[in-house]
């Protein structure tokens, strides 16, 4: 189990590493070097993101204008380079928090990313929850009308994944119940 | 089982009686309330010998009857006392002159000296009455000025009026009827106390069972407030690992919390009632409050009696019940209940009265004890068929409304409960119908002997000290209020002088007189008749013989002289129909002009004065007039109302006294009926505002909360009904009274059975309203 | 937050509904709107005022302002009568617990709202019959609530709410107490039933799988509403 979850939170921050990092320039230009630390805090647990991988990812954002270099801080150790979001990238962020993930199993840490990032950047975190509970119901929906129409196997496949999107729900109540008390433990 | 075990178990529940916030104190107030009216009424039953043994000490110890038939010679300790009762707006004065013969002369208890000529003491009573406005006429008849008050000890109750006077003219009005000499007061005979007419001591002992049967069944239900709350508890209880037995010890100590606080209740109640007692006065009968000295032996009974019946009844409506962990269940009865034993108990009541019958007809007296358990077996039969009649009807009842559909169903499904809560009410009702009957029969019985006629004369006065009635007749003429008055006397006469053979009366009055008693042809002064009454045996016939010789007033050997006077009876003796209206009856001799008997016969006559009033002066202002009239004329006469209900109204007082007695337990009832409807109501909140949400009119739900209670009722009622005038009938057997049913009593009782549905219906509105409110559904 | 205007062909609508018992506020700017034969389920955490607006949508509970309006008429200008009769003969109710009469027969528990409208006994327990034929507990017809599972009570209880054919049916978490196979046999005859009768249902559930029955879903939270479809 817990190495199951460890797996997982590498491989969905592979995916969203960017707006995470993103996310977190919103309240205000950092170093790179900062940026990972912020990043360690939050999200990384016990697996610490390497810093190629910043600086990787920075460059990429650089690239596609998301993000524009502040300034060039000169000192001893290897570059530091200070980014700061651009509009586009704030715009960039605006929509990947507001797109409800594809229900799919285990994707409670992107979820969990986007709710601290909504958060930490004072946006509802509860419509968050919202548009992605309703996007569940969405496949509960169509697994419930295909249930109702099929035959035993049908309802017992079906069952299968409606419990588990029922978990992820009740995860998301939850989690949502907790805001107010994880606000203040972001907000630290 | 250790005693401690069970120490601790009742212990516990005596604290869960009280506890459990407003709604657990509420319950534990009602509980004692209900107890307390109950206790209260039992102590003053057991305090009952105590006030009619100091009423009786007290009324021997003022005695002033010799009862001795030697006269007593007069002497240094001898006393003359006349009766001078009279009467203050139909309430009795009891009046006493005194002359004393001598320093060792005796002194009846409460004065402490006697009093002189033109002083009197009075009871404090009565010095409040003569205080008050009004009282003129009252105080214009009472000899003397007010030295003193009467003490309790010369009293037999608070409200008693009375007056002790002295007096200087009592010897020559020795021998007058109420006059006598004595030489102690108190009770010579000591024969102890006369035992009571059948006749009334079963009344008293009616009223008694038919009163305190409903308080017991009261006592019995007011314990149970709270019975489904209590029954969650112990499922919780259960759940947490008590045993069935610890949870039923654990009722039980509720039950008994419950009782002991209803006994401190129940002595309150009834030290604040001797305190108000001296204030009451009941049916002419007043106490005070140190009379109410309850009988140490009956009062344990009741303090041992109402803890334990709490505890048992707890027990035994446990009996039935399962109490499990996660609820209390009723283990439906086996099958349908059955008839036959619950008929047992009303005719072993009905047995045990059998052999009474007839019995107060002068047939001997009463088994008081075979009489108070028959009743009582009759009426608490009750209790055992009602549950067995609601359910066999209830069952029957179909169809209908929605809101009888609901009461309906609700019944079948609960019926004991239904039967329970109007138990009580039938008891008091079928007690109070037979009783009803009962006093109704007497009252009948007694006004058809009377035979008095109030529209021929209203007022008769008893002349005693005067020796002939012309100076009354003449006063009464000048009163205020006489329209007309007829003055007839009576005396006897036999063949000799001294004589111990019978006598014929001779009834002596003016033609118009003799006219009220009979019709008579042609009537001039000096004639005489015989009575159509009169005896026709040989020897009254010859006795009657006209021209014959007779003596008037004839002495009996052994007795006081008569008069001996002798009288040839006229040559020609008239006839004399007697009018059925008679102002006289038993008219069995003579009726004589007075100019036809002899002067020395005059002293013989014993004077009545019958007195018309006015009609137009009104009551009792001219009675009052009159009483006062004749008394200033001859001290010792008696006035008596004429009313062919004389006695009925006595009972009448009686029998308003009961339907009181009865509504008041019938209200008590009510009480915790309302208390066990608030109680369900409460408990179906949720289902109240479901059925509202789907659009139950209110007025369904009142029609159905009002079925619920009508129905048992009027089953009840029914019951009732049957009961009691079956009772009512068997005793007007017993006292040999025609049976007649008192539809009017009957009805009465029956109608506040009735309004007692509709009030607990009407005060359970308000919170029925508010449980119907929608927030009922509210669970967040 | 609150939902747009009453759209078109919209049934029963409400808009700015406010609330509050004593100092505690149950809705506070709250909207819902639904269409005839539409599925929509009431979500949000409890406490969150789902109940309140059920109850205020069905004129059990006035609401402190904001308005109603059900086929066109406004439902604060009706009397408590009026709002009565409408819930007898235009809505149906199933609630989670407390709502058969334990004395009443289950036949007659369902026949109770016809009885209500003034139907004769025999006529009502016939159609009541026909009802629990099709909610499979025709078999209960004689007993009495006290006596049947959970699951068998809640069948009951949903052939009552259908009795009268009403337009409306509010569900307040109407499996609640029911286990996972009962609940979900439960909401599919509940909806069956609707939808053929073309019933519009309230279905008041904080259960993903129960709301999985609906059509939309509208979010309460805090008092306040949020429509999912539109807001998407």
């Amino acid at each position: 189990m817990y190495t199951h979850c460890v797996y997982t939170v590498c491989r969905v921050l592979g995916m969203s590493i960017g707006h995470t990092l993103l996310g977190l320039l919103e309240s205000g230009p950092r170093h790179g070097y900062d940026l990972k630390r912020a990043f360690d805090e939050k999200f990384g647990h016990d697996r610490p993101l390497h810093y190629g991988q910043v600086y990787s990812t920075m460059s990429r954002l650089l690239k596609n204008g998301l993000v524009e270099v502040d300034g060039i801080e000169a000192g001893g150790g290897p570059e530091r380079k200070r980014y700061a979001i651009t509009d586009a990238g704030i715009t960039d962020v605006e929509q990947w928090l507001a797109t409800p993930e594809k229900p799919a199993e285990y994707l409670q840490s992107t979820l969990y990313t986007k709710v601290v990032l909504a958060l930490l950047t004072h946006r509802d975190a509860g419509d968050i929850l919202d548009n992605q509970r309703s996007e569940h119901l969405r496949s509960m929906r169509i697994l419930t009308d295909r249930k109702r129409h099929g035959d035993l196997a049908d309802q017992l496949v079906c069952d299968h994944a409606l419990f588990h999107l029922e978990a992820d729900l009740r995860w998301l109540e939850l989690t949502a119940a907790r805001l107010d008390k994880l606000r203040v433990e972001v907000a630290r | 089982m250790s005693a401690r075990r069970w120490a601790g178990d009742l212990a516990m529940g005596t604290r869960f009686a009280f506890t459990g916030g407003r709604e657990g104190w509420v319950r534990a107030l009602l509980t004692g309330v209900g107890v307390g009216l109950g206790v209260a009424l039992l102590l003053l039953t057991a305090a009952m010998p105590s006030i009619l043994d100091t009423r009786h000490a007290h009324e021997a110890a003022r005695q002033d009857y010799s009862f001795s038939s030697t006269d007593i010679k007069p002497a240094d300790d001898t006393i003359v006392v006349a009766h001078t009762d009279t009467v203050w707006h139909s309430k009795d004065v009891r009046g006493r002159l005194l002359q004393p013969e001598g320093a060792k002369a005796p002194l009846p208890p409460g004065i402490d000296r006697l009093p002189a000529a033109g002083e009197m003491y009075v009871s404090p009573a009565l010095a409040d009455l003569l205080r008050s406005p009004g009282t003129a006429l009252l105080r214009e008849r009472l000899p003397g000025k007010v030295v003193g008050t009467i003490g309790e000890s010369g009293l037999i109750g608070s409200r008693e009026l009375a007056y002790y006077a002295g007096s200087e003219k009592l010897v020559p009005l020795l021998g007058k009827g109420n006059v006598e000499r004595i030489d102690r007061f108190g009770d010579t005979t000591s024969q102890g106390s006369e035992p009571l007419d059948p006749v009334l001591l079963l009344l008293v002992l009616m009223v008694f069972v038919v009163l305190l049967t409903p308080v017991a069944i009261f006592v019995a239900t007011a314990v149970r407030f709270g019975g489904e709350q209590r029954d969650r508890r112990l499922a919780a209880l259960r759940l947490i690992g008590c045993d069935g037995g610890t949870a039923r010890r654990i009722a039980a100590g509720e039950a008994l919390a419950g009782s002991v606080l209803g006994l401190v209740f129940g002595v309150g109640f009834f030290l604040a009632g001797a305190q108000l007692a001296s204030s009451i006065e009941l049916f002419d009968v007043s106490i005070f409050p140190d009379y109410l000295t309850p009988s140490p032996v009956l009062a344990l009974l009741v303090a041992l009696a109402v803890p334990a019946t709490a505890v048992l009844v707890t027990l035994f409506s446990l009996r039935r019940v399962v109490i499990e962990p996660l609820g209390v269940v009723r283990t439906s009865g086996p099958g349908r209940r059955r008839l036959w034993w619950r008929l047992l108990l009303p005719l072993l009541g009905l047995l045990m009265l059998t052999p009474m019958i007839g019995k107060g007809n002068g047939g001997g007296d009463f088994n008081p004890y075979l009489v108070t358990f028959g009743v009582l077996a009759l009426l608490v039969g009750i209790t055992a068929l009602l549950p067995w009649l609601v359910e066999r009807a209830v069952g029957r009842l179909d169809g209908g409304p929605v809101s009888w559909q609901l009461a309906v169903r609700r019944l079948q499904l609960s019926s004991g409960t239904a039967a329970r809560m109007v138990n009580g009410i039938a008891v008091a009702v079928a007690g109070a119908i037979a009783l009803q009957m009962l006093f109704a029969g007497v009252d009948a019985d007694y006004t058809k002997s009377t035979g008095k006629d109030p529209s021929r004369t209203q007022l008769e006065v008893d002349l005693r000290a005067a020796t002939t009635p012309d100076a009354t007749v003449r006063a009464l003429r000048a009163t205020r209020g006489v329209r007309r008055t007829v003055t007839l006397s009576e005396t006897s006469f036999g063949a000799r002088p001294e004589t111990t053979e019978d006598t014929i009366q001779i009834m002596v009055g003016d033609c118009a007189a003799l006219r009220e008693l009979a019709r008579i042809s042609s009537c001039h002064e000096g004639d005489a008749f015989v009575s159509s009454g009169a005896f026709t045996d040989a020897a009254s016939r010859k006795l009657m013989t006209p021209g014959h010789t007779v003596w008037v007033d004839p002495s009996y050997p052994g007795n006081t002289k008569g008069a001996e006077a002798r009288w040839t009876l006229p040559a020609e003796l008239g006839r004399a129909q007697v009018r059925k209206d008679a102002l006289r009856g038993d008219l069995t001799g003579l009726l004589v002009t007075p100019s036809a008997l002899p002067a020395k016969a005059r002293p013989s006559l014993g004077s009545s004065v019958y007195v018309m009033l006015d009609p137009k002066v009104p009551e009792p202002e001219a009675t009052e007039e009159i009483r006062t009239t004749v008394q200033a004329v001859d001290v010792l006469a008696d006035v008596s109302i004429w009313q062919s209900t004389e006695r009925s109204t006595r009972y009448g007082a009686i029998r308003t006294g009961l339907f009181a007695g009865a509504a008041a337990v019938l209200a008590l009832i009510g009480a915790s009926l309302l208390v066990s409807q608030l109680e369900q109501l409460r408990e179906r909140k949720k289902l109240l505002s479901s059925l509202i949400a789907f659009g139950t009119r209110r007025r369904t739900l009142t029609l159905s909360v009002l079925w619920q209670t009508a129905i048992p009722i009027a089953l009840g009622l029914l019951l009732a009904m049957t009961v009691g005038l079956t009772l009512g009938g068997v005793l007007m057997k017993m006292t040999a009274v025609p049976l007649r049913v008192d539809w009017p009593s009957v009805l009465s009782m029956t109608g506040v059975g009735a309004a007692i549905v509709l009030a607990v219906t009407l005060l359970s509105l308000p919170a029925l309203l508010r449980l119907m409110r929608p927030d009922g559904l509210r669970t967040e | 937050m609150n939902a747009p205007a009453a759209p078109a062909g919209s049934l029963l609508t409400a808009e700015d509904l406010r609330k509050a018992y004593g100092p505690t506020v149950a809705l506070d700017g709250a909207g819902f709107s639904i269409h005839p034969g539409e599925v929509v389920a009431v979500m949000g955490p409890s406490g969150s005022g789902k109940s309140t607006l059920l109850h205020c949508l069905a004129g059990i509970v006035p609401p402190d302002s904001g308005s109603i309006r059900y086929a066109g008429r406004e439902m604060a200008t009706m009397n408590d009568a009026e709002r009565s009769s409408l819930r007898r003969s235009e809505f149906g109710f199933v609630f989670q617990f407390g709502q058969l009469v334990p004395e009443l027969t289950c036949v007659e528990n369902v026949a109770l709202p016809l009885r209500l409208n003034g139907t004769s006994r025999k006529e009502a327990e016939k159609t009541a019959l026909g009802w629990m034929q099709r909610l499979e507990v025709d078999d209960l017809a004689k007993k009495r609530p006290g006596e049947v599972s959970g699951g068998q009570g809640q069948r009951v209880a949903v052939a009552r709410s259908l009795v009268t054919g009403p337009r409306v049916l509010f569900a307040d978490e109407p499996t609640g107490a029911l286990d996972s196979l009962n609940g979900e046999r439960v909401m599919e005859l509940l909806t069956d039933a609707a939808r053929s009768t073309n019933a519009a249902v309230v279905l008041v559930t904080h259960e993903a799988r129960v709301a999985a029955y609906s059509d939309r879903e509208i979010v309460v939270r805090d008092g306040r509403s949020r429509d999912m479809e539109r807001a998407v």
